[in-house]
Order: structure tokens, then sequence, then C-alpha cells
């Protein structure tokens, strides 16, 4: 390997990617794209708040609202209604989650199971309305008292999970195709014998394309982060985020790989590109990419041990997300690097110089 | 040539792909600055020949010896003083001219410079910031051409380096061709057009079926075909008859043809017939053909087509 080479090489590829709009728009625009969908569709996800009609005067509601300097109002919001039968209506059709009423000393919640995760949010959230009530009105200091904390980031929200997964997909495809295309567009353009002609070594050739994928992923990642943590979509990076350049960089390796042996044994850039795909999009959806794993199917999670993309993917969210700390991902990482080197030793066999 | 080395030696070259037989027993010498062709129909075993002396492909038997030395395996001593053109334009994707040409250099450890002087030594200066994807079929030739020679190579090899241009862009391309062999440099190319080996070789060898039929400078493989000068003139102006006693008294009964369009006399006495269609003062539309390449090349492998 020569410097010259490798450097020759290297920008040979970078310029060859930069201008080629079609790679750019599927590892950086529709990734990003992906992102800043998902991540305003389910901007809110990790607080739900439920809306509630408030029917006549419910004296409990308006003190609570009024004691807890707006706290209230980030759990739910309060609509009035004069009319129980449209309330009830509306609940029923699903517009509101919840229609109250108080008769006396006895609060009424009138609420639909439609929902089963937003009934029983209403049920514990008015329970403990009345119950704090009950307690301001005993006058003494409450026996038990309870705290919670959440075992993730405190502001674990939908995002953390959504920016890791997608990361993790464009990562994956950036890779797998860029070795995949590269191998299969030289070896048709006979670009490959020409070099084999040259004083370069293959692994010049091997590194400046490894170099240049490194590079790509890197862009993937800071651009990720950068929109990811605008404040609209709230990520918050936990202390050894930094950890998930290592993670990236064997990830990239990994599906460089893939990539690698799609392209020894593909003959044709649109045989290529199928083959990759039919690798790289079913394990975006059972590798945890596209469905949180902590949200899918059981079979998923099962299934998603066998998808190199899962160790990318819950990597990145461990280090990223979970405030994990900087030994967590190191596992993922080895699995990788594992794959990586099984994956290259057998594309090294298939391995054809040209066509014939 | 005795005790000057030969740049390039080849002897008894075999190669078989399974159970067809590419090369059978190829031997040939290409001498310093010397052009020499390979000429052959297709499938005659030219690139494949072209391929191992290269280093591309192993041979089954026999030995080759470029610059005095092995080009397979791989051999890094030597790749830095060779120049390669494949069939094909083998670019980067993506690139301009001047971007591939600098690419190339660097992979040779040549100053980026030199680029840009290659660029105008094949008359590219004006395309220097084209992508090749959109460049000519001649001007993709003929970048290529700068990208094998940007590294200043002993030897060149071309193959098939007008494959599929037009006249002018073939013309073009033959004028740079033969600049680059009047410097000196050892070429060796592959060509299935005649008129395009007669133009640039010293010497040409005629290939088919794997073996090499015969070689030698164009104009003594032609001279050796001993075929009887063409002498034609306009319809009409002397009988089938009279021409044939022209023709002398050695002549063929078939040595007068008559289309309609030209009378045609086939003579290996091309003196005695000038002179007495020039007494008849029948010379209009006069034209006089010897054999060419192309005849020893029919002659040799025959005019069944093969695709």
């Amino acid at each position: 390997m020569n410097g010259g080479a490798f450097r020759s090489l290297s920008l040979a590829m970078f310029r060859g990617f930069v201008r080629d709009r079609v790679a750019l728009v599927f590892s950086i625009l529709i990734p990003v794209l992906f992102l800043l969908l998902f991540g305003s569709i389910y901007k809110d996800s990790g607080t739900p708040r439920i809306s509630v009609i408030e029917i006549g005067r419910v004296s409990l509601l308006d003190q609570a609202s009024a004691s807890s300097h707006g706290q209230l109002g980030k759990l739910m919001t309060i609509t009035r209604k004069g009319s129980l039968a449209t309330a009830l209506q509306d609940v029923r059709a699903g517009t509101d989650d919840a229609a109250v009423q108080q008769q006396g000393g006895t609060l009424v919640v009138h609420y639909s199971i439609a929902d089963q995760v937003t009934a029983g949010v209403v049920q514990a959230v008015f329970a403990s309305l009345v119950q704090q009530a009950n307690q301001g009105a005993s006058g003494r200091a409450p026996a038990f008292q309870l705290t919670t904390a959440q075992v993730e980031d405190k502001s674990l929200k939908a995002i953390q999970y959504i920016a890791p997964g997608l990361l993790g997909w464009a990562i994956a495809s950036g890779a797998a195709f860029g070795a995949a295309i590269t191998l299969v567009t030289w070896r048709q353009d006979k670009l490959l014998r020409r070099l084999r002609l040259a004083p370069v070594s293959t692994a010049s050739v091997v590194m400046a394309r490894i170099g240049v994928s490194l590079a790509v992923a890197m862009v993937q990642l800071a651009v990720f982060l950068v929109i990811a943590t605008r404040p609209y979509f709230g990520l918050k990076l936990t202390a050894s985020w930094w950890m998930a350049i290592p993670v990236v960089a064997t990830g990239t390796l990994a599906f460089m790989s893939i990539g690698l042996l799609t392209g020894a044994v593909a003959k044709t850039q649109q045989a290529a590109t199928a083959i990759a795909n039919l690798i790289i999009l079913p394990m975006a959806f059972l590798g945890g990419a596209f469905i949180p794993l902590d949200y899918a199917p059981a079979w998923i999670r099962d299934v998603s041990y066998a998808m190199p993309l899962r160790y990318l993917v819950t990597g990145m969210q461990d280090v990223m997300a979970r405030g994990e700390g900087p030994a967590s991902a190191l596992p993922a990482i080895g699995i990788m690097l594992g794959l990586t080197a099984a994956l290259t030793l057998i594309a090294v066999r298939v391995f054809r110089w040209d066509d014939i | 040539m005795a005790g000057v080395p030969a740049t390039i030696s080849v002897r008894d070259l075999r190669k078989s792909y399974g159970r067809v037989k590419a090369v059978g027993g190829v031997s040939f010498e290409v001498q310093h600055g010397e052009s020499f062709g390979i000429l052959g129909p297709n499938g005659a075993g030219k690139t494949t020949t072209l391929e191992i002396v290269e280093g591309l492909r192993q041979a089954d038997g026999g030995t080759v010896s470029v610059l005095g030395l092995a080009p397979w395996p791989r051999n890094p001593a030597l790749l830095p003083r060779i120049g390669v053109q494949l069939q094909a334009s083998s670019f980067f994707e993506r690139l301009t001219a001047r971007e591939q040409l600098q690419t190339f250099a660097m992979l040779y450890h040549v100053p980026a410079r030199r680029a840009d002087a290659m660029l105008g030594v094949v008359g590219l200066e004006d395309q220097a910031g084209t992508r090749t994807e959109k460049l000519s079929g001649g001007q993709a030739q003929r970048l290529s051409i700068a990208c094998a020679l940007v590294h200043d190579p002993e030897v060149l090899f071309l193959d098939e380096p007008t494959g599929a241009l037009d006249p002018q862009a073939r013309r073009n391309l033959w004028d740079l061709l033969r600049q680059i062999s009047a410097e000196g440099r050892t070429v060796v190319l592959t060509t299935h057009h005649m008129d395009e080996a007669e133009t640039l070789c010293d010497r040409v060898a005629i290939m088919d079926h794997g073996v090499i039929l015969e070689d030698g400078p164009p104009a003594a493989l032609v001279r050796r075909l001993d075929q009887p000068l063409r002498v034609s003139v306009e319809s009409g102006l002397l009988s089938a008859d009279a021409a044939r006693g022209l023709a002398g008294p050695g002549a063929a009964p078939d040595s007068v043809t008559d289309d309609g369009v030209s009378l045609t006399i086939a003579t290996r006495d091309p003196g005695a017939v000038l002179a007495g269609l020039a007494d008849r003062g029948a010379l209009a539309g006069l034209r006089v053909s010897g054999a060419t390449l192309e005849d020893v090349f029919l002659h040799l492998t025959g005019r069944e087509y093969r695709g």
C-alpha cells in the first residue's frame, strides 16, 4: 500500500460519491426526511396528554389546576361543556378522552376503553387528584410518599429510539450499497483490471473504499445528531454518546462486508441493488431500525438477534439515549467486527477481477 | 537481432478455457521501438494473447518475458514500465478528464502537472473539465491512451484502440498513435482493421484459431501473397478479347472481367498492359490496385463469417 495511491483513489471515490445524486439522496436525504417525518409524528408521544371535558363546575379540578402552577396543563387539556349528552358523545367518538362532573363530594369520570392506555392514564390521573384533595382536606402530612424514577434518561422520548434506528438504517444501506455498487461498476467498466495493471496494491483500493465509506457514515452521524438534537425534536444525548462513533465505524465495516459479498456475487448494478435491498430492507424492520424493539412483538425481538443491524442500532441507543457506559457498546462492536471478518473472508473467496 | 534481447519475447504460449483452446502455441518477439500488431478475426485469441503478455492472465504453458521480466504473477517491478489501454474505456465514475489523468498520475507517483501535459499531447485541453461520461467515443479513447501514457511507460499495449470509432475519429487517433511510436516507444496492439495494421505497424502477426499464421512487415506479407495486379478502365473502351491479348500469353482465362462499369485485367506484367492500353488510348478511369493486407488476411483465415 502506498500513500499516493490511497489518497488518489480515496479522492476519486469521494468525488464520485459526492457527484452521484442518487447516492446522496439515498444515503443522506431520504433518511433525514424520514427523521423529520417520524420525529414530528412521535414528537409528543413520550408524555401522553389527555383531553378532558369539564361538565358544569368541577371545583376539585379547578383547585388542582390553580394550585399546580400549570403542571396539570401539561398532563391534560380541559374544555368546558354544559351538556352531559354531547360530552359523552365526544368521549365515545374519541374526540376527547374523558368527561368529568362533580356531584357533591363525588367525582364522576366518564371514559372510553377504546384506547386502553389512555383509559388507564385517565383513571390514574383522577385517582391521584382525588387522593391529593383528600389528603389536603385531612390537614395532615402524608404518611407515605411515592417518588418514581425512570431507569432511562428522564427525558426519554420517541426521538431517542427513532434517531438511532433511522441512523442505523441509513449507515447500513450507505455502506452496503457503496461497497456493492463500486465493486460491480468497477468490474463492469474494467477499471478493476486497469488497476490491477497499475502499481497499486489491493490493500490501497480496499482501504480507500473503507475510508470513503467511513467518512460518509460520519457525515450521516453528524447530520442526524445536529437535526435530532434541535429542541423541536428534543434528542438529549447521554454522557457516553461519543461511543456511538466506534459503533458507527464498526457498523460501517460490517455492512461494507455485506456489500462486498453482494458485489462479488452480483454481475450487474441492477442485481447488486436488488440483492442489497433484499438484505437491508427486511433487516430494517426486523433489526429494530424502523420498529423500536421495546415495542416490537416478541418474535421480532427473537429474530432481531440474527440481524446485524440490531447490534448497530441498539449499540447506538445504549450509549446515545439510554445513558449506559461506554463499555455497554463493546459486545455490539465485537459481534459486528466478527461478522466483518467472516463475510470478508467469504467475499475474497468468491471475488472476481472481471466477468469472464 | 542477435545480441540485443527482445523487448517482448513470447514462446509457445498456450491457454485454454475449459475445453476451448484460446491460444495454442504462439511465439513472437517484439524489438525495442517496434510497433507490433496482432491481427485476427473475432475470437482468434488475440486479446487472450495480449492479456497474458500484460500479466492479466496466467498462461497454461509457454514463457513470456517483457523487458526481461515475467509478467505473471503480478509483477510490481514491471507494472510502472508498461502502459495499458483496455478495450473498454476504464474510467473512474463522474470524474472530469483532468481528474482521471491526475488520479492515474498519482497511482504511478507522477506529479499531477504531468496530467495537464498529457491532455495537451492527446489534444483534449478543451475537454479538461468535461466529465468522462460526456466525452465522444474518440475523445474517450484519446483520454484512455493518455491515462496509459501518463507515467511514460517503455511499452504500450493497446487492445483494439479504434474499436468503435467513426472514420474521422479513427484517422485522428492514428495520427496520435503514429506520433507515440515515433517517440521510440515499443507498441503492441491488437486490431481487426487491416488498414489500421498497415498504417500503424512495423510488423504484424496474423492470428486465427489461437495460432499465428504468418508474421512480418505488412508490405512483405502482401508481396509474399504473390497476387496479380488489377488494372481497370472504363467499360466499352476495348473488347474483352483485346484485353485478354494485352494480359499476355501466360494469363489465366478468367483474368479479364467486365461488369459493365469497369473492365478489369489481372496481370503479373502491369508494364505491358499499361503500355498496350495507352497505345489504344483506352486509359479513361484507370485504376491500378495491388493486393492489400486484407487479401493476405482473407487468404489465410478464409471468408466465412464468424460474428
